[in-house]
C-alpha cells in the first residue's frame, strides 16, 4: 500500500511502486483530467505537479510520490480561479482540449518559477505537443496569465 | 716492513669495495628509476582504459560542450528542445526531473538515476583526447578533483547509471561501456595509487 497526498487529500493505493503515477491517478483515484498521450514522456499530456514542479506522470513511478505533494488539473484551483485557467478561458485556447490539462499544468509550473516569462523562456519550458496546433493561443495566454498573476 | 707492504693492499681493497658499492648503488638507482617509469607507464595505460568509459556516449552526452544535453549513441541533440538551464538541471518549468526520476523507467523507457543533471560547462569533455581529458579531470579550474576524490565520485548513482542504462521506449537495450563497472573501479584505484599519471596524447 502506498500513501499519497493528492490535491491536498490523503489517499492510499494498492499498486506496485513502479506503476506510473498516471495510471494510479486515472485508474485508482478516478482523476481522469490528466491524459495519456504517448506514454514515453514526450508529449506532456500527462503533466501534473509533484512538490510544485512539473512532472510527466507517465514516467513517474508512484513509489517516488510517497510523502510528496501531488497536484493534478482537478486540484489546481477549486473554482477555475488560477491565473492560467482564467487566461485559458479568456483566450479560448483549446480546440479539442485533449492536450490542455497537461499544457495548463506545465504553464502553471513555469509561472511559479518565472512569473514574467519571455518567448524564449516559453520555448524552453513548454514543449508539450498539441495535435490541434493551438500554439499561438497558448503563447498569448501565457503572457495574459503572467499579467493576471501580478 | 711487512706492515708497510700491507697498506697498498688494504687501500686497493677499500677502493675496490667503494667502486663496487657505487656501481651497486647506481644499479639500484637505475632499477628504481626503471620501476618508477614502469609504474607511471602502467598508470597511463590504466587511464587509457578508463578513458574508454569516460568517452562513451553514456557519459559524454551530459559532459557536453553545449547548452543542451545529447542523447543516443549518435549523440544527437536531446529531443523536445531540452536546454541546460541556469543550474545545469534544465530550464525553469522544464527541469531534468520533469521526465528523469531516480531510476530507469520500464514503462516509458526514460532513463533515470538520482540527481540526474548535466555536468557544468567547465567539465565539458567534447573533443578532448585521453591525455587532455586526464589533465582536465585533475585541474580544479575545470571541475577537476584530487586523486582521492575519484572513487567516491564514481560511486554515485549517476555515474553507476552509465553501466546499467536500461532499455529505451521500444525495449531496445542502451549500450553500456565495454569496461564493466567493477573493472573500471579497479582501474581507477590502481591509477590513483600510481599517482594518477596522464598519457601524453
Ligand atoms: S503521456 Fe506522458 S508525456 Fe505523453
Ligand atoms: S487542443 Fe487538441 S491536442 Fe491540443
Amino acid at each position: 500500500m502506498i500513501k499519497l497526498n493528492v490535491n491536498g487529500r490523503a489517499a492510499t493505493v494498492d499498486a506496485d511502486p513502479d506503476t506510473p503515477l498516471l495510471w494510479v491517478l486515472r485508474e485508482h483515484l478516478g482523476l481522469t483530467g490528466t491524459k495519456y498521450g504517448c506514454g514515453i514522456a514526450a508529449c506532456g499530456a500527462c503533466t501534473v505537479h509533484v512538490d510544485g514542479g512539473a512532472v510527466r506522470s507517465c514516467s513517474f513511478p508512484v513509489g517516488e510520490a510517497k510523502d510528496r505533494k501531488i497536484t493534478t488539473i482537478e486540484g489546481l484551483s477549486h473554482n477555475r480561479s488560477h491565473p492560467v485557467q482564467k487566461a485559458w478561458i479568456a483566450e479560448q485556447v483549446p480546440q479539442c482540449g485533449y492536450c490542455q490539462s497537461g499544457m495548463i499544468m506545465a504553464v502553471a509550473a513555469l509561472l511559479a518559477e518565472k512569473p514574467r516569462p519571455t518567448d524564449a523562456d516559453i520555448d524552453a519550458a513548454i514543449t508539450n505537443i498539441c495535435r490541434c496546433g493551438t500554439y499561438q493561443r497558448i503563447r498569448k495566454a501565457i503572457h495574459v496569465a503572467a499579467g493576471f498573476s501580478q | 716492513m711487512s706492515k708497510d707492504k700491507s697498506v697498498p693492499a688494504i687501500r686497493q681493497l677499500c677502493v675496490g669495495m667503494a667502486v663496487s658499492i657505487v656501481i651497486a648503488t647506481g644499479a639500484v638507482v637505475s632499477v628504481q628509476n626503471a620501476a618508477a617509469q614502469n609504474r607511471l607507464e602502467e598508470g597511463r595505460e590504466e587511464f587509457r582504459q578508463m578513458a574508454t568509459v569516460l568517452q562513451h556516449p553514456r557519459c559524454m552526452n551530459c559532459h557536453v560542450r553545449a547548452d543542451f544535453p545529447r542523447q543516443g549513441d549518435d549523440r544527437r541533440r536531446h529531443s523536445m528542445n531540452v536546454t541546460r538551464g541556469p543550474a545545469d538541471r534544465g530550464a525553469p518549468g522544464l527541469h531534468c526531473s520533469t521526465c528523469h526520476q531516480s531510476s530507469n523507467q520500464a514503462a516509458s523507457g526514460v532513463p533515470g538515476a538520482p540527481d540526474w543533471h548535466l555536468a557544468p560547462l567547465r567539465m565539458a569533455w567534447d573533443g578532448l583526447s585521453a591525455g587532455e581529458l586526464c589533465r582536465a579531470l585533475l585541474d580544479p579550474a575545470r571541475g577537476g578533483m584530487k586523486p582521492n576524490q575519484f572513487i567516491p565520485h564514481f560511486q554515485t548513482g549517476l555515474v553507476r547509471w552509465a553501466f546499467s542504462p536500461g532499455a529505451g521506449p521500444h525495449g531496445e537495450m542502451r549500450n553500456a561501456p565495454a569496461v564493466p563497472y567493477e573493472r573500471f573501479m579497479a582501474l581507477t584505484r590502481e591509477w590513483v595509487e600510481r599517482g594518477a599519471p596522464c598519457p601524453d596524447q
